[in-house]
């Protein structure tokens, strides 16, 4: 039972992480029409602003203290950050202790710019084009951000620590009633799934109950007659764009601490989120969530010791096999709509 | 000749020409002048763009054809690889059993990925193709060790059995003797031209290759496989099942990209897992496009060109970039340096997605669209779009209407 609960408590984490990409992946498809190859690399980029604010944060001073000597006998360097000599040592030391969670106020304006761009510069003129040249195209707009990426942070990752408060794990089984020490659970990962939550609630309740979103889900189900009425439809759709990809940002923001970020953490991402989209329904935004989760889920439950035993290997293949099985068993996928992208 | 009408006779004869003397098109500079480094013509250069050429050219049977977007060729060309291989390992390092295993195993392969993958269309087949791809890629990572000797890679070793050599027999790979990596070089006044024997190997193969390509877009089967990338429904309603010949068209590619990868093993006997990566799924998409989806020569001419560049490209780092630019002042030649180094070097990447959004967006035609324009510009009289060969075989039997 505890080994149960821990499986899924694995699960979550990395649930989280695919139900927001698959998210933002499905309100672009739902909204534009278009299939985003370049999704991971915003998931990508989001990481890569917290890299950033922490780097800006930690931009020092340097004074060289003569009564002190390193190594080398020189007088050693105090480095302090002007976010001490600003703030206080104490304040400003936990201002950079706190720079992940403070990378998403950072990260949400930075990547409505980048999805604005990227629909306004390019995808725009992708629409009458068939989903092959948009996957293409968006395929090598992906190549082209990761080499950017590189090229500022090298190749290597680069770890990015959650707040000191956050970094210790949490014993879930006593909580339960189980024995000490059978569920470990880390802190990082537990705010990671509350704040998927938070922010998948949030897009839906911005769909459900906002006059924009209202607008933007009967373009999804109907764009010409929306854009009969009078309305620019074609703007709240940009705005989407800019919506999900800082979706993605904030994604890769939180996951930093979970997985150091490297230039191509997008692809590894893509590849998964776009089999999370197809299980769940091309264009299903409940679907895209549930089978995110139920995907993350699965995984951590095959990477079991039991379960490899007398399936070897499962754990490496079993997303991509739910996936053949979904597709063939329900075309659709889990929540697929009748009518959305059926060839 | 060979069942081709005159103006494809001509064209097959240009490409055996231009793959003939290859050796001296990409050894156009002279030796110890600055322009060397451009020089393409190693061997190994050479083998990789004949042997992507083939990929490329299957890959645009299926691509071209059909309209089907795989982004899962990888996994037969990992396959291919491997086979190929064990060959070497257990029977005899002559390369011809290997190819042929090959491409038997990668069209089996093909077979059973293209029965499943194609009951589903667009976007859905990429996804189930990059499924199976990133599953064949794990699979030889990690469970299969014992097939892909996993992250090491699958290497021939002195004391492997290898039934039909004799025992004191060669201990590379070879074609009933003629050693693989043997060449011979030829000097003329300043210019070296390098004759690999490897490298003719592929080129013939590729020459054939290229042959049954051009005798499937000529025949009634190509023009069915067009007529699934036109119009399925239309075509279903005439009473024909798209089914077969999309799934032949998929099995034959597959067997393509498993020969490329019989021949990667050949030139170099060893199989990686990382050959099954959707990333090198995603190049020869790349090549293909870049070259011209749907033409003949544009797969071969998009392989050569991406090979080729990633070789110069990659060659190009900031030393040599100081040396161009040392005539600029100081700050000038460091801020030229500056900007070109990040598309030179290792930045080739960026580069290259660069210049295929480039070409997706600007030139969905390709290379050979690009030479088609250039071409109608000096024309004088245009003439109307009946003389496009490629798309429009003027005798084609309508066989769907």
């Amino acid at each position: 039972m505890d080994q149960i609960l821990l499986q899924i408590l694995n699960g979550l984490d990395k649930g989280s992480a695919y139900a927001l990409i698959a998210l933002g992946l499905t309100l672009i498809f739902g909204t534009l029409g278009v299939v985003n190859f370049a999704h991971g690399a915003l998931f990508m980029i989001g990481a890569f602003c917290a890299v950033t604010l922490q780097k800006i944060l930690s931009i020092s001073s340097i004074v060289l203290d003569p009564t002190k000597t390193d190594f080398l006998g020189n007088p050693a360097k105090v480095r302090t950050p002007y976010v001490e000599t600003w703030f206080g040592p104490e304040m400003g030391a936990s201002i950079i202790d706190w720079s992940v969670p403070l990378a998403i106020l950072f990260s949400i304006p930075v990547m409505i710019a980048v999805g604005y761009t990227m629909e306004r510069g390019l995808i725009k003129h992708f629409y009458k084009r068939p989903h092959a040249d948009q996957i293409l195209v968006t395929f090598g707009l992906a190549i082209v951000l990761q080499e950017i990426v590189k090229q500022f942070y090298g190749a290597n990752p680069i770890p990015t620590g959650a707040p000191e408060a956050f970094r210790g794990s949490y014993d879930f089984g006593v909580l339960l009633g189980f024995k000490a020490n059978a569920i470990i659970y880390p802190y990082w990962r537990i705010i990671y799934f509350a704040f998927s939550l938070v922010i998948i609630g949030a897009v839906f309740a911005f769909l459900r109950f906002t006059t924009f979103g209202m607008v933007v889900r009967a373009g999804m189900a109907d764009r010409e007659t929306v854009g009969l009425l009078g309305i620019n439809i074609d703007k709240r759709f940009t705005i989407m764009f800019g919506i999900a990809a800082a979706v993605a940002g904030v994604a890769g923001v939180m996951y930093a601490p979970i997985n150091s970020p490297n230039y191509h953490m997008g692809m590894d991402f893509l590849v998964l989120s776009f089999v999370v989209v197809v299980v769940g329904g091309m264009g299903s935004l409940p679907g895209a969530v549930l089978a995110g989760f139920l995907l993350g889920i699965l995984e951590s439950f095959a990477s079991m010791n039991e379960i490899k035993q007398f399936l070897p290997g499962i754990d490496q293949i079993i997303i991509y096999l739910t996936a053949i099985v979904i597709l063939l068993v329900r075309p659709r996928g889990l929540m697929g709509k009748r009518g959305v992208m059926e060839e | 000749m060979l069942g081709l009408n005159k103006r494809d006779t001509s064209f097959l004869l240009i490409v055996i020409a231009l793959t003939a003397f290859t050796p001296f098109l990409m050894q156009p500079f002279a030796e110890g002048t600055a322009m060397a480094q451009f020089n393409g013509g190693y061997p190994d250069l050479m083998q990789r763009v004949a042997i992507f050429g083939i990929f490329a050219i299957g890959f645009n049977i299926l691509f071209g054809l059909t309209g089907y977007l795989s982004f899962g060729h990888a996994a037969f060309l990992g396959v291919g690889s491997y086979s190929a291989v064990w060959m070497f390992k257990l029977l005899s390092m002559n390369i011809i059993p290997g190819i042929i295993l090959a491409v038997i195993m990668s069209g089996i392969f093909a077979l059973l990925i293209g029965w499943i993958s194609l009951r589903r269309s667009g976007i859905y087949f990429s996804i189930l193709t990059l499924a199976f791809a990133q599953m064949s890629y794990n699979l030889a990572y990690s469970v299969l060790t014992p097939l892909t000797n996993g992250e090491t890679g699958l290497q021939i070793r002195p004391n492997d059995p290898r039934i039909l050599d004799g025992a004191n027999a060669a201990e590379y790979t070879n074609l009933f003797g003629l050693q693989m990596s043997s060449s011979y070089k030829l000097e003329l006044g300043s210019h070296l031209f390098t004759f690999n024997v490897g490298f003719y190997v592929c080129a013939l193969i590729a020459i054939i290759a290229f042959y049954i390509s051009l005798r499937i877009f000529r025949s009634p089967f190509g023009l069915m496989l067009r007529a699934v990338k036109s119009n399925q429904q239309r075509m279903s309603y005439t009473g024909l099942n798209p089914r077969p010949y999309t799934l032949a068209a998929f099995v034959i590619s597959g067997m393509y990209a498993g020969l490329a990868g019989g021949l990667l093993a050949s030139m170099d006997p060893l199989a990686g897992a990382e050959r099954m990566q959707w990333t090198v799924g995603g190049e020869v998409v790349i090549m293909t496009i870049l070259g011209g989806a749907g033409t003949l020569l544009g797969p071969v001419l998009g392989a050569g060109a991406i090979k080729y560049l990633e070789n110069i490209f990659s060659k190009i780092n900031e030393t040599v970039l100081h040396g161009w630019f040392s005539f600029l002042p100081d700050g000038a030649e460091d801020f030229v340096v500056g900007v070109l180094s990040v598309f030179t070097g290792k930045g080739w990447h960026l580069t290259l997605g660069l210049l295929f959004m480039l070409v997706v967006t600007f030139l969905p035609g390709g290379l050979v669209e690009g030479g088609k324009r250039i071409g109608r510009l000096f024309k004088r009289k245009p003439k109307d779009d009946g003389d496009d060969a490629e798309h429009h075989p003027k005798q084609a039997p309508h066989v769907a209407e």
